[in-house]
């Protein structure tokens, strides 16, 4: 469970976030979504501690996030890019993963390892994985702990359609585990069949976060994206952003 | 410090590092064969290794940590904290650099000069190297570009190992009219690299070749207190922009 309290970070001109309150359960799905620059890195780069916030405050698990990174033994973390020293082993990394976040009695999930077939590359150096597949092993060390949070950031970016696929139904799979789940996205048609609440920035502003199911009785529309693009043209805001969205997740799915 | 030992594998199967490595080992094994003197031939190294190990570490550290920063990030989003982070990258960078030069540099220098002179280069190289990984990490630490970081690192090092000589003979010169031994005393421990220069050579005894500085030092403190002192601030050297590093690091934004 992640609670958010007042949330604000202002980076010199900039207002990233503002006034930031979010409750966020297990069992949910959540979708982030916004346009570029919204601040969706930023809310996510703020629960992992990454980036200080100016003032509010956000507990995970009930705990304050503040000195103490314990709090991130309970967080899976998939970052949107993910490059590793050059000359590590991707065996090596999981070993290293394994050696500082050792859980006692939780057995690894390498479910994905198995999926995405990285233990054949454990003896390759990182300098020679390409994009995607350094991707999936960013993804397989997000699932790996078993973690009860899980933070995905642009997760499906740069995987082949077979292995974006894998990923979902692995996303699928945790959330009947009853874990949370926060995705960032830019895909709208890739979330569909995931989401179980959205939660829309626009400008460092918390514009909504409601249940899907809410947002299709409101709307009448089933998927994610016209569901979305209609509260948005209802309420005349960036409205331009939305239909460009679609477009672009329609050709995706048409290619 | 689990995590500075998979650094350590990375940077060590660095081609940089073998690079330097095998550079610091010809150059010594060379200049112990050309010149008859061991002597001569320290010296000869002690000017090379007063110009090259600060400008390695600078750069190679410097360009490792912006290397590293998605890795760092990952590592930021574990139940890890950041001061422990921070020092496994600096101890594994400044472990890695350090094997290389006494590698490089040690091996011959043990096989030809073993005897005072000889450790006391092996001493300063060493201290050098840690020095300036540290003043590194604070120049990465504090900017957020890298080519602006970079620069910063050159920076310092043209200052430290060039324009720092010729800002102090400036000054001697425009007060010459002064007394101005202490006041030389403090400004050479405001560099590490004349910190070096003169910690190796109150341990040669060649005070024809010592400089102005190195023979008031020799005057000030003779030889044993000359080398505890040169010893402190250096230590000094390596701990506090490392502190600086830290401190600035805990609180940052990535």
């Amino acid at each position: 469970m992640i609670r958010i309290e007042q949330l604000e970070k202002r980076f010199k001109k900039l207002q990233a976030l503002d006034n930031i309150n979010a409750l966020l359960s297990s069992g949910q799905v959540i979708s982030l979504i916004g346009p570029n620059g919204s601040g969706k890195t930023t809310l996510i780069k703020c629960i992992l501690g990454l980036v200080k916030a100016d003032s509010g405050s956000i507990h995970v698990n009930g705990k304050l996030i503040d000195s103490n990174p314990q709090y991130r033994s309970d967080i899976g973390y998939m970052p949107q890019i993910g490059r590793y020293p050059d000359n590590m082993k991707v065996g090596q990394l999981f070993s290293l993963m394994k050696n500082i976040r050792t859980a006692p009695g939780n057995e690894p999930d390498t479910d994905l390892l198995v999926q995405f077939n990285l233990v054949s590359i454990f003896d390759k150096p990182m300098r020679t994985l390409s994009g995607g597949t350094r991707q999936k092993v960013s993804a397989a060390l997000a699932f790996y702990f078993n973690p009860e949070i899980l933070i995905l950031d642009e997760p499906t970016a740069g995987l082949d359609p077979i292995s974006s696929e894998v990923l979902k139904e692995k996303i699928i799979k945790e959330k009947k585990k009853n874990k949370l789940v926060l995705i960032s996205s830019h895909i709208l048609s890739d979330l569909d069949e995931l989401t179980t609440h959205v939660l829309y920035l626009q400008e460092g502003k918390m514009i909504f976060l409601r249940s899907m199911n809410e947002l299709q009785q409101l709307t009448q529309e089933e998927k994610l994206g016209k569901a979305v693009a209609k509260i948005m043209r209802n309420e005349k805001k960036e409205a331009l952003w939305i239909d460009e969205l679609l477009a672009a997740g329609f050709s995706q799915k048409k290619s | 410090m689990k995590l500075s030992r998979y650094i350590v594998y990375d940077i060590l199967r660095n081609k940089v590092i073998i690079a330097y490595t095998v550079f610091l080992f010809i150059v010594s094994l060379s200049l112990f064969q050309l010149e008859e003197n061991t002597g001569k031939a320290i010296l000869g190294l002690l000017n090379i290794i007063l110009i090259v190990v600060p400008l390695i570490s600078m750069i190679f550290s410097t360009i490792h940590y912006y290397n590293s920063y998605e890795f760092i990030e990952l590592m930021l989003s574990q139940p890890i904290s950041r001061r422990r982070i921070l020092l496994s990258e600096y101890f594994s960078t400044a472990a890695s650099l350090l094997s290389a030069f006494f590698i490089g540099t040690g091996i011959p220098v043990l096989l030809f000069a073993f005897n005072d002179t000889g450790l006391a280069l092996l001493f300063a190289g060493g201290t050098l190297t840690l020095v300036f990984t540290s003043i590194a990490f604070l120049a990465s630490v504090k900017s957020r570009d890298k080519a602006r970081g970079t620069g910063i690192s050159l920076l310092l090092w043209f200052y430290f190992a060039l324009i720092y000589d010729g800002l102090v003979l400036l000054i001697l010169f425009t007060f010459s009219d002064y007394p101005m031994e202490k006041f030389t005393l403090v400004l050479s421990a405001l560099n590490p690299i004349d910190l070096a220069r003169i910690f190796i050579m109150l341990k040669m005894d060649i005070s024809a070749l010592m400089g102005y500085t190195g023979a008031l030092y020799k005057d000030f403190f003779g030889s044993g207190q000359g080398v505890l002192f040169t010893t402190s601030i250096m230590f000094l050297w390596v701990v506090l922009p490392l502190w600086f590093a830290l401190k600035s690091f805990v609180k940052k934004d990535l």
